[in-house]
């Protein structure tokens, strides 16, 4: 039934395998270890050592079966030059091969190489910005950031970290001087009480939520889930608070509330380790439980009792993914919640902590790494003269070459597209015509660009809008390392040669980045910041030089169970979990806090709020997952909407919907589940063609501009079957 | 220090913490004790009997995974009253089981000269393949009943339930609630089943089609999704639809707003 020829035939052979390779997962940040069981080159089993300290030997359906998309014959293996020359505001998505033509790396690369110094020439280094690339390693995204700073001496440079965990990033930052998960995950069976919010943890880091639920199911561990949709979680939950989206602030604050109103603060910790705390506290007064009641539609008692289990517990931990960031306010909602770990020390111990969970498998890796617009590697500001000083002493750039601007993040590189603005773009990776909110925008903005270079294996959305395209590697093709969420930098390991022409990300970027200093050479008066490695390991030295973090971070050492930055120097061991004794920025800070809605709000047009995420089967905007077999599992994108409002919109179970906000509108199935709570309506934003990303609103965070995914206005009205974009691909799924 | 209690296995002095198991302590002590049902990942249960030993002062013969070492006891893990026990265990299993791909299991045939053919005339079983969904199949005419599969499934690691043991006897078998197909059970097709199963009765699909000469394209193409995009007619669907809005050339189908 799912293939041809499953009945298996007299005389096959049973398969063994030619080599075993051993690396890390591609898909999400817990970075599980994999063993590829291969037969000439093609991965056909994938198992996982039982002592693996990440995972434990256990895989997610991703990690397990997710790999078609490496063979896939759509995969495009040799580099490509657009047959049209396209001009800004005429640029057009060529997805059929036809409108393209083959061409040697040599003619791609001098073409990329002449388009961008001719555009840089005249138009200087704000017209040239990149996208790095999350899924990439630390070598290749440290390799672009450095060819965008040291030869287009261009800060434009960010990733899908901004469209992620920005909020939490800069709340982090602010703080406590340090934005990544402070504790290790398996540290979960150490907590005796632990809150889970924004995040579906069973379905978008699997592995973890193995751990969670193992430590209330065999530890005795009680766990508080905060969250607008009645996850998986919620079944070993001893308390759900649904709040409504975008009311975080209320609710943590209203704990927050609780806790110095019965008393239940750590006042050693809050006068040895914090400050600003009493313009903080006197901030709290008017969030009482009532208040944050009415606003969030969390009963009173609820939040009085998650505050008092909390701030009770010996050993207390928070996780949260992006239900909190992705938010005109996630700078705030993420705020909240360390002030409740402040407020009662639960940070600083084993057990204990404030742990975003980052979603890519190395988008910890890439910040790390340096694609941020904001700062060199290692999170040193770009406006810092002795940041930026050594890194042009480490680049042999002259001094004060470097460019001391912050430059443009993701969604506002974008924006700026246009003339005086950003005039060619280079996408490692990336694929904003699914990823950013308000897709109508997205796609109006790429048309403007002059010059569009896209790094990928397949012809993405945003890909095909390129004018050449350099194939890439996958990650079963090349050798490097991933950072995952709890920081641990792990190897990567070439299972076999890519196919094909592809070539991995970081000899492609090196070949291009010799290039160029070859043309702008002169100009630029020096001889090169370096682009001749002998492979990965010494990429990561020359990072560990000026990344303090990484100084102890070599190949050699990486063999097995990784090491867990910041590794201080060649015999640090490592650091499981962070805060110990001090915060990096001294004391953690407290920060007052008011409320601020969702920039758009239900109402009588649009009554529904909708949000968005993702599901266990697919990945982001689906370039590897439905490619794969993965897609046949969950083939349509589905509205999940409640049954009362499914009955108030006149919409029945699997009946097709046409779902729109004031941006577009899509047409998919309605799911009817109590998942989504009253007046929520969830869209996975996998598929492209029924993109929830065409109807997000692109709303930033002050702060960290972020946009707001969590949360828009949305209509549902019953719609035809012959609508649908696939009416035929169904399939019923018994999970939750 | 830890408290240690003293035994001895095959003659051998063994001094190991109170409540490891007789097989752990023996792993340790360097004597190899067969297994089938044990699995570092899931609790051992005793199902499958391969791990019996000879206990002094025991009536029956004891199954190690799951028993606590007895301060002072001698324990023998290759009598021949213990040999006979296996042999007969993997005679019966290799009559009743297609074991062909059960390396582990026929190595043990091997050494304890297991002769199947003694069991003729009885029951075998040999249920059809179950194709039912696109990450795994079921070939339960391999299965030798150790529910690895469904302890890992339950509370060993995932908490799912998806798959359980049904029937009694000789009919027993591993299933669904139901005998609902996989998709609509609560699987969330993590393999975990598949990594522990001992006999190939659980395989990665695209494992199950490279056995059968297919090439790595060739089992993308063989995907429902794929099936689906060539359509009925000939040709494919290169338009990915409705986030773009295609370029000349580009056979769009689908207009989404």
């Amino acid at each position: 039934m799912w293939s041809a020829g499953a009945e298996k035939e007299a005389g096959s052979a049973v398969i063994r395998p030619d080599r075993v390779v051993t690396t890390v997962c591609p898909y999400c940040g817990v970075g599980c270890n994999l063993q590829l069981h291969l037969r000439d080159d093609t991965i056909y089993r994938v198992t996982s050592p039982a002592e693996s300290v990440v995972n434990k030997g256990n895989l997610c359906v991703k990690g397990r079966f997710g790999y078609d998309f490496v063979y896939h014959p759509k995969r495009v293996t040799t580099p490509l030059i657009r047959r049209t020359v396209q001009a800004p505001g005429r640029r057009t998505q060529a997805f059929d091969r036809a409108e393209w033509r083959e061409a040697t790396w040599d003619e791609a690369l001098d073409l990329v190489a002449a388009r961008l110094a001719e555009i840089y020439r005249r138009d200087g280094s704000n017209a040239l910005a990149a996208y790095a690339c999350a899924k990439a390693t630390n070598e290749d995204n440290y390799l672009l950031q450095k060819m965008f700073r040291a030869i287009f001496r261009s800060n434009h440079i960010d990733h899908c970290t901004r469209l992620c965990h920005a909020g939490s990033v800069v709340a982090l930052q602010m703080a406590v001087g340090s934005s990544a998960m402070s504790n290790t995950a398996a540290e979960v069976i150490h907590n005796d009480v632990f809150i889970v919010t924004g995040s579906n943890t069973t379905e978008t880091h699997p592995i973890i939520a193995l751990q969670m639920k193992a430590a209330v199911e065999k530890h005795g561990a009680r766990l508080i889930v905060v969250d607008p949709r009645r996850i998986e979680m919620v079944n070993w939950a001893a308390l759900w608070l649904p709040q409504r989206p975008g009311t975080d602030v209320p609710v943590f604050s209203a704990m927050a509330h609780v806790i110095l109103k019965e008393g239940l603060v750590n006042e050693a910790f809050i006068r040895d380790r914090t400050e600003g705390f009493e313009a903080f506290a006197a901030s709290m007064d008017k969030f009482t439980p009532e208040y944050a009641e009415a606003i969030s539609g969390v009963p009173r008692d609820l939040i009085v009792r998650a505050a008092r289990l909390y701030a009770g517990a010996r050993n207390a931990a928070i996780y949260w993914a992006l239900g909190i960031p992705e938010h005109s306010h996630g700078t705030d909602n993420a705020m909240s919640l360390i002030h409740l770990a402040l407020l009662t020390g639960h940070i600083g111990r084993q057990g204990t902590g404030l742990n975003p969970l980052r979603g890519q498998n190395n988008v910890q890796g890439a910040s790390d790494a340096g694609a941020m617009p904001w700062h060199y590697p290692g999170y040193q500001r770009v406006d810092d003269e002795q940041a930026a000083r050594s890194f042009e002493d480490g680049w042999d750039v002259e001094p004060g070459g470097l460019n001391r601007t912050p430059g443009l993040t993701t969604t506002e590189i974008l924006s700026s597209v246009g003339p005086g603005g950003v005039r060619a773009l280079y996408i490692m990776g990336e694929n904003p015509m699914m990823s950013e909110p308000n897709l109508n925008h997205t796609r109006r903005q790429m048309e403007q660009l002059e010059f569009l270079v896209a790094q990928d294996l397949f012809l993405t959305e945003s890909a095909a809008y390129a004018d050449v395209f350099l194939p890439a590697a996958s990650w079963a093709e090349k050798d490097g390392t991933f950072t995952n969420t709890d920081r641990r930098v792990q190897l990567v390991r070439r299972a076999f040669e890519p196919r094909g022409q592809a070539r991995p990300d970081s000899d492609i970027v090196c070949d291009l980045a010799l290039r160029l200093e070859q043309r702008l050479g002169t100009g630029l008066g020096r001889r090169t910041a370096g682009w001749s490695y002998t492979g990965p390991a010494q990429v990561l030295e020359e990072m560990g030089r000026l990344v303090p973090e990484y100084a102890g971070v070599r190949y050699a050492r990486l063999e097995g169970e990784g090491l867990q930055v910041p590794v201080w120097d060649d015999s640090h061991p490592g650091t499981p979990f962070l805060f110990e004794g001090s915060f990096p920025r001294g004391k953690a800070k407290f920060h007052p806090l008011e409320y601020r809605p969702a920039v758009e709000m239900p109402d009588d047009d649009y009554p529904f709020i909708l949000t968005t995420g993702r599901v266990l089967e697919h990945w982001h905007g689906g370039a590897m997952t439905r490619q794969s077999r993965l897609d046949d599992l969950y083939p349509e994108a589905v509205a999940e909407i409640h049954p009362a409002d499914a009955a108030r919109a006149g919409v029945a179970e699997g009946q097709a919907v046409r779902v729109s906000s004031r941006r577009g509108s899509v047409v998919l199935r309605a799911r009817l589940t109590t998942k989504s709570t009253l007046g929520v309506v969830f869209i996975a934003f996998h598929f492209r063609e029924a993109a929830a990303n065409l109807l997000t609103i692109d709303a930033l965070d002050p702060q960290a501009k972020i946009p707001e995914y969590k949360a828009c206005a949305v209509r549902v009205v019953p719609a035809r079957e012959e609508e649908l974009p696939h009416p035929e691909a169904r399939l019923a799924r018994g999970r939750w | 220090m830890a408290e240690r209690i003293e035994l001895t296995i095959d003659g051998r002095a063994v001094a190991v913490e109170p409540g490891t198991t007789i097989l752990e302590a023996a792993r340790r002590a360097g004597i190899d004790i067969p297994v089938l049902c044990y699995s570092k990942r899931t609790t051992p249960n005793g199902l499958c009997r391969m791990c019996v030993v000879e206990v002094e002062g025991a009536r029956g013969l004891i199954a190690s995974c799951l028993t606590p070492a007895a301060a002072g006891s001698r324990i023998h893990t290759e009598t021949e009253r213990v040999v006979r026990a296996r042999r007969t265990m993997l005679e019966m299993l290799a009559f009743s089981v297609d074991l062909s791909e059960a390396p582990d299991l026929q190595a043990l045939m091997d050494r304890y000269g297991a002769r199947p053919e003694r069991f003729e005339g009885g029951a075998r079983r040999r249920p059809a393949p179950i194709d039912d969904n696109p990450m795994y199949v079921r070939d339960y005419a391999k299965c030798v009943l150790c529910w690895r599969c469904v302890q890992v499934c339950a509370e060993d690691v995932q908490f799912t339930f998806a798959l359980n043991v049904s029937g009694r006897g000789h009919e027993t078998h591993i299933g669904t609630a139901f005998g609902r197909p996989m998709p609509e059970t609560t699987c969330v097709f993590c393999g975990q089943c598949v990594d522990v199963c001992p006999t190939g009765a659980l395989k990665p699909r695209r494992e199950w089609l490279l056995e059968q000469g297919m090439s790595a394209e060739a089992m993308m193409q063989a995907t429902m999704t794929e099936k689906r995009k060539r359509g009925p007619a000939l040709g494919g669907d290169e338009s990915p639809g409705v986030v773009g809005r295609g370029g000349e050339g580009s056979r769009q189908r689908r207009d989404p707003s």
